[in-house]
């Protein structure tokens, strides 16, 4: 196990695409130490900007990263990395697992946007809140998360999973707007209350509200009342409102709104 | 062999103790290459670049003591898009579509395009004065018009593209064939096909007519294709071409819709083996993610219903439309390989490389820097098998490929990438290594005389990727692949002398008042708004 101190707090944003176990298992201490890292326009080397311990740890025969400290303002950690484990004791910055292919990412403190961006497999937990666009595709790009878990137990902000084709995002707390807008496929699925146009140009998918929404898009349709709804296997009490849509976009994504917690919308029983 | 270089002209001599001499045996020397169809300027360009930050994203040119830095991939940044094309040997683009309200904008990126001579043609084939002087059958005043255009845009050829159909897509329609009229002109694209061809003629302009067709991008369209040829087939005098039908694989299609789409090649092919009025571009299509932009608004929205991609639709006020959607062209898709095939069966199944060229619509069909790729199709049958092999199957099926033993020597490469391209845009001093011409050179690590391109494709395509040599008007510029010497290009650009100047009455100025953003006064482009102004004077008959 490697564990990073931040040896001052940062200013500037920090491009750390370096640190993942993928690189970190190939190399020696001295490598390890040298390697290159961005300080705004400055070029680093990791020694310089955290103090790096070795631990011998038998318990664990996965590669582990542990980084102590607050680090919001260090992006790309667990970029493209396909192994191991990355803990981070504190507040980790934008593009956290971005592209990344497996492992698993453990967050005690927030995370900013971009968190999981186009990952592909492996599982991104986050214990507090988190920016936007979490699962989402880069920028213009329609290829957003395509496979993998990200678990958010506070609240995220707005556009999560755009352009989502495979996986589960899974939120405990309070959702911005715009979740899964543009979803192609895969899962959202939603504890707390959602800021509303949920699924906005979704093609396909499932999105799970279980808390208050203020309203659903005039481009959904309302199909059925479940009284349960499956994600990811397990099982979730409803019951349910069930919408179809984006029907601007010709989609057959599937909205499950509470029943109980939304009796505003219940003037759309009338259309069932 | 020698080829001596003096004050930026290839000379018969020079003093060969003092000059530079630079030991090119067993290496393929040609002219600096000409792009005539690429675009790589202007409004629609930078609209595309805006449009797509994923583009660029995974291709980043890091700055150099020499160069800027710079992004790839299908719409290059201007300065990138010139390094690029002088790595590959080439010296002169030609930027195919520019409303002529847009000018200013493409000339200033021209300005920022390095390393290569540019010039850029004004659309003009759904010009307001245009369609009106047509209806009323003023070909003279319509002549000095453009006359007059071309100076105020500082443009080099009268670009069509779908001719009446951009007017009409201002209103929501579009023109099915030749003889549709546009709707308020009651003009037909017949009409301006052969009024714009005529006052070319007038004009005395160096290139043709350069036309992109009605129809494009539409199964059976080859026929609009075959029609718009003939159209123009009787004001042909000797052998000389009145019209070049611009990336002509996207108006080569047989079939009635995309299930049924097959190749109309061998007709097209067929037809201009027996006629020389017509000169043609490929438009080869490469598999790979690339951004189509036309003026073509129709067209485009067409494509973007067929894959709800992002686009971008505009509507240039009175001159023309345009249409932005990024497109992935793949192998396994029928259409797609269909596609690509006909731009191959085209090259090939025309006898005469000087009246069919290499390009790929940049970026239409593809980035040009997928030129090298195109080189070793056309000049390997075994690298055009292989990739046969790898395509949809049906497309396989329908291929006329297999049936082409024909296999493109160097020099025809040399016609087909740039003397026959200069000699189409009436280049006189480009595309050439005789006496007096500009010492544009390109130097390509391969032996003619000893590499069996055939077999021997992928060193084809390498040596093509990076000249080892790259010599703009004299200077060296590109040693080993890499930039060695940034340096501005020319902006061609055409002056006509007409005995009859355009009649600038107080009608003309109400309506630039009333229908455009621009006054009248500010319209033109002055000279001295460009880098490097290459004024080309031609004397018209009118």
């Amino acid at each position: 196990m490697i564990t990073l101190h931040p040896k001052h707090p940062f200013k500037a944003p920090v491009d750390a695409e370096c640190i993942s176990p993928d690189v970190f298992a190939e190399k020696s201490a001295k490598e390890i130490a040298a390697l290159q890292i961005w300080e705004g326009n400055r070029k680093r080397t990791l020694s310089g900007l955290f103090k790096i311990k070795h631990e011998n740890d038998s318990s664990s025969k996965e590669f582990t990263i542990r980084i102590c400290g607050d680090v919001s303002k260090v992006r790309k950690i667990g970029a493209k990395m396909s192994k191991g484990n990355i803990i981070v004791e504190g507040d980790a910055g934008m593009h956290l697992g971005e592209e990344m292919k497996g492992g698993v990412i453990t967050v005690t403190g927030n995370a900013d946007s971009w968190t999981g961006s186009m990952m592909k497999e492996g599982t991104i937990e986050i214990k507090g809140n988190v920016g936007d666009y979490i699962g989402a595709s880069y920028r213009g790009s329609t290829q957003g998360m395509s496979g993998g878990k990200i678990i958010i137990h506070g609240d995220a902000g707005y556009e999560v999973g755009c352009f989502m084709r495979k996986g589960l995002i899974k939120v405990h707390g309070n959702i911005g707007k715009f979740a899964g807008i543009h979803m192609r496929n895969g899962t959202i699925f939603i504890q707390g209350n959602s800021e509303g146009r949920a699924g906005a140009q979704m093609i396909s998918g499932k999105i799970v509200v279980c808390g208050h929404i203020p309203s659903i898009l005039p481009t959904f349709t309302i199909d059925n009342v479940r009284p349960k709804v499956k994600v990811n296997g397990e099982k979730v009490e409803g019951p349910f409102y069930r919408f179809i849509g984006d029907l601007a976009d010709g989609g057959n994504g599937k909205l499950f709104v509470s029943k109980t917690k939304n009796t505003h919308l219940n003037s759309y029983e009338e259309y069932l | 062999m020698d080829i001596a270089i003096k004050n930026g002209k290839i000379v018969k001599k020079v003093n060969a103790k003092k000059a530079k001499i630079i030991d090119a045996l067993g290496m393929t020397v040609m002219p600096g290459g000409v792009d005539i169809h690429s675009h790589i300027a202007g409004a629609e360009v930078n609209s595309g670049r805006l449009l797509r930050p994923e583009d660029h994203v995974n291709d980043v040119e890091v700055k150099t003591a020499l160069t800027r830095s710079g992004v790839g991939y299908s719409i290059p940044s201007t300065f990138t898009t010139g390094y690029r094309y002088s790595r590959m040997g080439y010296t002169t683009i030609m930027n195919p579509s520019m409303p002529p309200l847009e000018a200013r904008h493409t000339h200033e990126e021209l300005d920022d395009t390095p390393m290569v001579d540019k010039a850029t043609y004004p659309l003009l084939g759904d010009w307001w004065f245009v369609l009106e002087h047509l209806r009323d059958d003023l070909i003279e005043e319509c002549a000095a018009h453009i006359a007059w255009m071309m100076t105020a845009t500082k443009g080099y050829a009268i670009k069509i593209v779908n001719p009446g159909g951009l007017e009409s897509w201002s209103f929501g329609r579009n023109v099915q064939n030749l003889d549709d009229p546009v709707p308020n002109f009651n003009v037909t694209p017949r009409e301006i096909l052969r009024g714009l061809c005529k006052i070319n003629k007038l004009l005395n302009l160096p290139h043709t007519i350069h036309v992109h067709t009605n129809n494009l991008g539409k199964p059976g369209n080859y026929v609009t294709a075959l029609e718009t040829m003939k159209c123009v087939e009787d004001l042909a005098e000797g052998n000389r071409p009145v019209i070049h039908i611009t990336h002509c694989q996207f108006c080569a299609y047989k079939g009635s819709d995309w299930r049924t789409l097959s190749s109309g090649a061998e007709e097209i092919a067929k037809y201009v083996n027996h006629h020389d009025h017509v000169t043609l571009d490929m438009g080869q299509v490469i598999f790979t993610d690339t951004t189509t932009m036309t003026a073509d608004g129709p067209f485009q929205y067409g494509l973007y219903n067929l894959t709800g991609n992002k686009w971008v639709n505009h509507d240039v006020e009175t001159e023309t439309t345009s249409g932005i959607v990024p497109f992935r062209y793949k192998r396994k898709s029928s259409v797609h390989a269909t596609q690509w095939s006909i731009g191959l069966e085209l090259a090939l199944l025309v006898k005469d490389p000087w009246k069919i060229y290499m390009t790929t619509d940049h970026p239409n069909g593809g980035p040009f820097t997928a030129y090298p790729k195109i080189i070793a199709w056309l000049m390997s049958q075994v690298a055009r098998k292989k990739t046969l092999s790898k395509i949809s199957k049906r497309a396989r099926r329908k291929s006329l490929l297999p049936s082409i033993d024909r296999e493109f020597s160097f020099y025809e490469i040399a016609v087909v990438t740039r003397a026959g391209q200069a000699k189409a845009l009436g280049l006189t001093q480009k595309g050439h290594l005789g006496i007096g011409a500009d010492a544009d050179v390109a130097v390509f690590n391969v032996n003619p005389e000893q590499v069996d391109a055939s077999k021997k494709y992928k060193t084809v395509r390498r040596a093509f990727k990076k000249a080892v040599y790259t010599i703009k008007g004299g200077e060296i510029v590109v040693k080993d692949g890499q930039i060695v010497k940034p340096v501005f290009g020319k902006t061609f650009w055409i002056d006509v002398k007409t005995s009859l100047p355009m009649e600038v009455n107080d009608d003309l100025k109400r309506k630039f008042r009333e229908y455009w953003t621009v006054e009248y006064e500010n319209y033109p482009i002055p000279e001295s708004f460009l880098h490097v102004p290459a004024q080309i004077s031609v004397k018209a008959e009118i």
